[in-house]
Parts: structure tokens; sequence; C-alpha cells
């Protein structure tokens, strides 16, 4: 329940940068994602607010308190691992009472708060067993159970569902978000997997190389990257980026992605791009911005032709590839409406939701 | 085309050698593919070595504590009088309790010295594979030889020990005129082996030096296999460093630990070479240990009956530790 401040933050192991100056404020009560690829340094920057690992440089805050050199059990947090860390030797209750017991918490309060974490987490019946005799599900449960029980100041997240199944996976997600709504505290939460960030996060900070992208709330990250990789790495199946040239069209600005396709940029964004006319840039469109031919709802949307390459049915939509000047494009079609690979299809791209990317800089424009 | 031909050959390669296999099927073939009967083709060897080497002599003694033989005389059976007759005498008694004193000291204090050692060795630092190695030097070294190093260490006149002490002893100690430790004169020093309660001090100074090795890298090995994030959420938790031993080490290495102290009491137990190297028993039994006393029965006063007796009293004592340790592993649940 504080605000939790990260100071041009460094990390490196021996010559390896492991986290290359990260600067974020975490408001009381957020619940703020790190997301990136592996090796990124999410775990890294994790662990040096949790005090488990040592700062090379910069400055971590918890509330007002400077925290570099105040060791973990004096950082009121509480942290869930990927695998857990149970202690094998003890029961589920030893488990999640050994910090309060640590902290000589009166008995009743000790049993008080174990109670009304296993009731939240639905685990009353298992307090007697040891953690060999839990599923996978049930040792998350427990996991959590031993942080909640704390009431700490912030919750520390691992990659705590990237050990169980998918089905499961999704499961315990909504049920995260549910205990953070019951629960209020400010919680860090770490996953690779951009979808868990997307439905769990008030903000998202995805990370790369060391470095932060960008942050933003899931929607905001969704519809305004910043740079290529967050438009690459945020949504799924994630953005086409094709090499375009910027053009004048006597009253307005347009893109040509190959000889038959030129498509007109929406007059609100000219301002925008009139800087890089005539430049070589990335052109970037999601997968659900490329639909089968339909009925335009708004003057940007534009029909294109193109030899339909490969099909991925996924049920509700399937998947076309196509191949636009030797790039592989990806559109969502309604099933019914897709033509038989090598035969021309028409397609509808909506460029309201259009991005130019510098490919100097990889800045979205 | 080429590689056709060869794939075409390497077929009939294969069929002709597989008819020639089932031609040649004979009735050990058949007999070993089943399990049972390799299972016990394959444990006759060990059980061949079992019955040679330890059956054999076991179920010798056995009998021969029963009799009153005598070196070089055929024995008759007397029943169990070798056993009451110990009972009875002084030394026997002595011998016996010396043996218990001596294993639990000593197995007690290569437990706690050899947790410290491995919890330092666990350590990171430099040369840190190096000094693991020379850990286990004393291990290496024969015992006889290493025993007989530590005899001139503790010898009367020539104790290595008495010389350090006696130069401490007699040197001033200043620092900056000021004088820290004054000359306290001439020292003797024990009689490390001469006097009953230091000899007894002696030999189990000895066996904890050659024993805390095992112990030690035991130990070491058993601390490798605690996962390091159980650490990180006792950290995380709360736990000092002293609270982490205690509520996360110590049970994680439990049963190693267990397995390791019975292993280690029943060696201990049974110990002889030191012993005999360094006091032969004395002084005035002082030092005697079941071991040394039936060798002593036997060798020397060629009862080989009584022998046999004393060190079958070895048995029962031991069975009962290990039982005892056994059930409490299989208690915390160690499957
Ligand atoms: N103990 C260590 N010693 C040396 N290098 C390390 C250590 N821990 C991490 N690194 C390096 O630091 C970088 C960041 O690692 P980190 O564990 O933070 O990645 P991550 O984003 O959590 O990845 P993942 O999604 O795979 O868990 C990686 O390049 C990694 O190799
Ligand atoms: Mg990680």
């Amino acid at each position: 329940m504080a605000q939790i401040l990260l100071k041009d933050l460094y990390k490196t192991y021996g010559e390896t940068p492991a986290v290359r100056g990260i600067n974020l404020t975490i408001d009381e009560n957020e619940f703020v994602v790190l997301v990136g690829p592996s090796g990124c340094g999410k775990t890294t920057t994790l662990r040096m607010i949790a005090g488990l690992e040592h700062i090379t440089d910069g400055e971590i805050y918890i509330g007002e308190r400077l925290i570099n050199d105040v060791p973990p059990r004096d950082r009121d947090i509480a942290m869930v691992f990927q695998n857990y860390a149970l202690y094998p030797h003890m029961t589920v209750h030893e488990n999640m009472s050994f910090g309060l017991r640590l902290r000589k918490l009166p008995k009743d309060e000790i049993q008080r708060r174990v109670k009304e974490a296993a009731d939240i987490l639905d685990i009353g019946e298992l307090l007697a067993r040891r953690p060999k005799q839990l599923s996978g599900g049930q040792r998350q449960r427990v996991a959590m159970g031993r942080a909640i029980v704390r009431n700490p100041e912030a919750f520390l997240f691992d990659e705590p569902l990237s050990n169980l199944d998918a089905k499961l996976r999704v499961q315990m997600r909504t049920e995260i978000k549910l205990i953070h709504q019951r629960v209020r505290t400010t919680v860090v939460y770490v996953t690779h997997d951009q979808v868990e960030a997307m439905t769990l996060a008030d903000r998202i900070v995805v990370m790369n190389d060391g470095i932060v992208e960008q942050v933003a709330s899931p929607q905001e990250m969704y519809d305004n990257p910043s740079t290529r990789f967050v438009a690459g790495f945020i949504g799924s199946p994630s953005m086409n980026f094709l090499p375009c040239k910027l053009t004048g069209n006597g009253s307005g600005l347009s893109v040509i992605l190959s000889d038959g396709i030129r498509l007109n940029v929406p007059a609100d964004r000219e301002g925008r791009y009139r800087d890089y006319l005539d430049r070589d840039l990335t052109f970037g469109i999601r997968p659900e911005h490329l639909t089968e031919q339909r009925q335009h709802t708004n003057a940007d949307q534009q029909d294109f032709s193109c030899q339909v390459g490969v099909l991925e049915p996924m049920g509700i939509d399937t998947m076309v590839f196509m191949n636009i000047e030797g790039e592989d494009v990806c559109a969502r079609a309604a099933p019914k409406s897709v033509k038989n690979p090598g035969e021309d299809m028409l397609f509808t791209i909506d460029m309201q939701n259009m991005h130019l990317i510098d490919p100097g800089t990889d800045k979205v424009l | 085309m080429a590689e056709t031909t060869a794939k075409t050959a390497a077929t009939t390669r294969e069929s002709a050698s597989r008819t020639a296999e089932k031609s040649r099927t004979s009735w050990i073939t058949t007999q070993l593919e089943n399990e049972r009967v390799l299972g016990y083709v394959l444990l006759t060897p060990a059980f061949l070595l079992i019955i040679v080497f330890i059956a054999y002599p076991f179920a010798l003694g056995t009998w021969m504590a029963l009799t009153d033989k005598v070196v070089g005389q055929p024995g008759n059976f007397i029943g169990l009088a070798n056993f009451a007759k110990l009972l009875d005498s002084d030394i026997f008694r002595t011998a016996a309790w010396n043996t218990v004193f001596f294993t639990v000291v000593a197995t007690a204090i290569k437990a706690a010295l050899g947790m410290w050692l491995a919890v330092l060795l666990n350590r990171k630092f430099s040369l840190s594979r190096v000094t693991r190695a020379a850990v286990l030097l004393p291990f290496i070294v024969p015992t006889v030889l290493s025993t007989l190093v530590w005899l001139w260490m503790l010898d009367g006149t020539f104790s290595v020990f008495n010389w350090i002490l006696r130069w401490l002893w007699d040197m001033e100690i200043s620092v900056f005129g000021l004088v820290i430790k004054e000359d306290f004169g001439y020292i003797r020093g024990p009689n490390w082996l001469g006097e009953p309660s230091w000899a007894m001090g002696s030999i189990i100074m000895a066996n904890v030096w050659r024993g805390l090795p095992f112990f030690a890298i035991s130990f070491l090995a058993a601390l490798q296999t605690v996962p390091s994030e159980l650490y990180d959420a006792a950290d995380i938790d709360g736990a000092s460093g002293w609270r982490k031993f205690w509520h996360v080490t110590l049970p994680m290495i439990k049963p190693v630990a267990i397995v390791v102290v019975v292993f280690s009491f029943v060696v201990t137990f049974a110990d002889f070479q030191l012993v005999y190297v360094l006091t032969r028993g004395g002084p005035h039994n002082s030092t005697h240990l079941l071991a040394t006393l039936a060798y002593q029965l036997s060798m020397h006063a060629g009862n080989l009956g009584e022998g046999a007796a004393a060190a079958l009293f070895m048995v029962p004592l031991l069975f009962v530790v290990i039982v005892l340790q056994l059930t409490y592993l299989r208690r915390i649940g160690v499957d």
C-alpha cells in the first residue's frame, strides 16, 4: 500500500548488463505488469525491488524510504516465486504462517490471518498437507496465501502462472485479478506472456534488453505503441510490418506498399507524417485491422486485392497469409469469406489503425 | 542410385543376421530373457562375496564365542559362559563404557564441526575448489599412516603441541611496550597419551580429525541440493541467517545428515586401528574399546572364544542404534 519508485536502476552481473537504467513510478494500489522477452531483465528488476539482488547503481524507494541497503525482511514486501518455493518440510499452514511466526505475532492473530487468506484462496481443506501432496494449482494458491497473510506494502510476482497448464493459467489469472480487487495492494507482476499483461495490468511496462520501451495502460499500449518492438510484442497475432514509401497524392499523403497497393493516409494524420514525405518507412497494421472486404464504416477504410497464400483457421476467424513484396502479411478474415490458396481475394484495410515507423530509430511516428 | 544400392545391401545384411541369431537362440539365452532368472544371475557375484567375506566370518565368530577355543586347539561348546565371564570382568565393562563414550562424543563433535565446515565451504570464495579438495586429505591418507603421525605429535617427550605450548608459555608478548602476556616460565604440557583422561581426549581428537572430511563433504553435498529459492523465500519471510539455517537448511538436509551420522556412528563404534596405534588400550585400559579388547583377548592372550564374544557384544548395541535412527528417518517421511 505504498508507492514504489525506481530511479536510474542498473544491474550488471560481472561484465554483463542485465538492467540498464530503469525509471519507473508504481502508484499506490496499482497493478503493474513487467513484460518482455526472455532475458530482458524482468526478474532481475523484481529481485532488486525485493532486496534479493544487490543494486549496481540507482535508487529504489518504497513509500518515502530509500531501501537500497534495507534487507528483504525489513522491506515489508511479499513475493510469489515462479516455482512457488514452498518449504517442503512444512505443512501448508506452517508455510503460510512462517513469516508471521518469525515476526512474533500473537498466536490468535496468526490463526485469524491464515484462516482469512485460506478462505479467500479456498484452500481451507489443505492446511494440514505438505506441498508434496498438492497439485500445481494448489501450490500456486498456497504461495499466494503465504504472501497475503503478511499483509505487505507490496506484492511481487515472478511469472507465477508459467508452471500451470493453459486452462488453469486462465482460471488463476482471473482469480489473481479478483484477489487484487479484494486485497487492494500495490502489485508488481512479471510475465513474458503479453496476454497475461493485457488482462491483469493497470499499467504495462514493456521491457527489452534491460531498458523500458514503454509504460502505458493496456489499451494505450495496444492503440499507440511507441516503438516497433512494443508494436510487435503487444497483440496476438502480432502486427504486420512492411517496407513502404510515403508519397504525396495531390491533396493528401499515401503509402505505397507495392506496385498495386497504394493506400491513402487518413487526413488527420497528415500533419504528423508530413515531415517524412518521400522517405522509406515501415508500415504497420494489425491483422485484426486487415479483413476480408467489408462494408466500409469510415472513410479511411480501403480495399485492395492480393493472392491468398496459407490459411490458418482459428474457429472464430481464419488467418489469411499473403505475400506483399516478399513480406508475409497476416489478415484476419471471417471463415466463410476466405478464398482458396492461390486465388485472389479482396481485403479491407482500416487505415485509422495504421502505424508508420522510422526504420532508423524504430520509433513509431 | 548409389544410395539405393547401399540401402538394399544394409537391409539384406540385417535380415541375414536376424536369421543367424534366431538359429543360435539357445536355452541360456531364453532363460536370460526372463527377468527373474537374470536378476538372480546378476546378484550371484555380490552374494558370493558376502557369504565368503561377511557371513562366513560372522558365523565362525559366533560359533567361536560359544566355545572355549584357544589358539592351536579345537574348542568345546560351553554355551554362554564367555559372555557371562566378560560381563563379570571390570576390564570389559570399562571397554564397553569407553566405546559408548568415545563413539558418542567423537560423532557429536564430528557432526557439529562437519556442519560448520560444510556451511563455510558452501560459500563461494576464491580457491574454494582447492579448499574443498584439501579438506578431503585426512580421509585419503591411510589411517595407520596418519595415526603414526599423530603418535609423534602426541608423544610424551617430543609432542609438537607441548613444544608450541612451552614456546608460547615462556614468551613475553608486548605491544608498544605494553606487556599483554608475561613470561609464565616453564611448562611441561600434558602427557597426551600417558594419562587416562588426556588419552581418551587424544584418541577422540585423532578420530575427529580423520572422520571430519566425510561429514563435511557429505553435508556439503546435501547443502548444495537445497534449492536457492527457499532461501530467497525465507529472506522475504524475514528469516535471519541463523533462522534460515535452523528452519530451512537443517530440515532440508536432515535425511542425509541422519544417514551420515548412523554410518559414522557404526564405523566409529568399531574403530580399532587408531586406538591400537596410539594407545593399545592403555594407560590402565582407559582407552580400551570393544574392538581393541577383542583383539587383545584373542591375539595376545590367545583366547579366541572370549575375544569373539567381546566383539559380538557390539552387534546388539549397534543394532539398537541403527533401528532407532532408521525408524526416525521413516517417521520424518523419507521414502
Ligand atoms: N545470476 C546471474 N549471473 C549472471 N547473469 C545473470 C544472472 N541472472 C540473470 N542474468 C542475466 O541477466 C539478464 C536478465 O535476466 P533476467 O533473469 O532478469 O531475465 P528475465 O527477463 O527474467 O527472463 P525470463 O523471462 O527468461 O525469466 C539475462 O541476460 C541473464 O542472462
Ligand atoms: Mg525471469
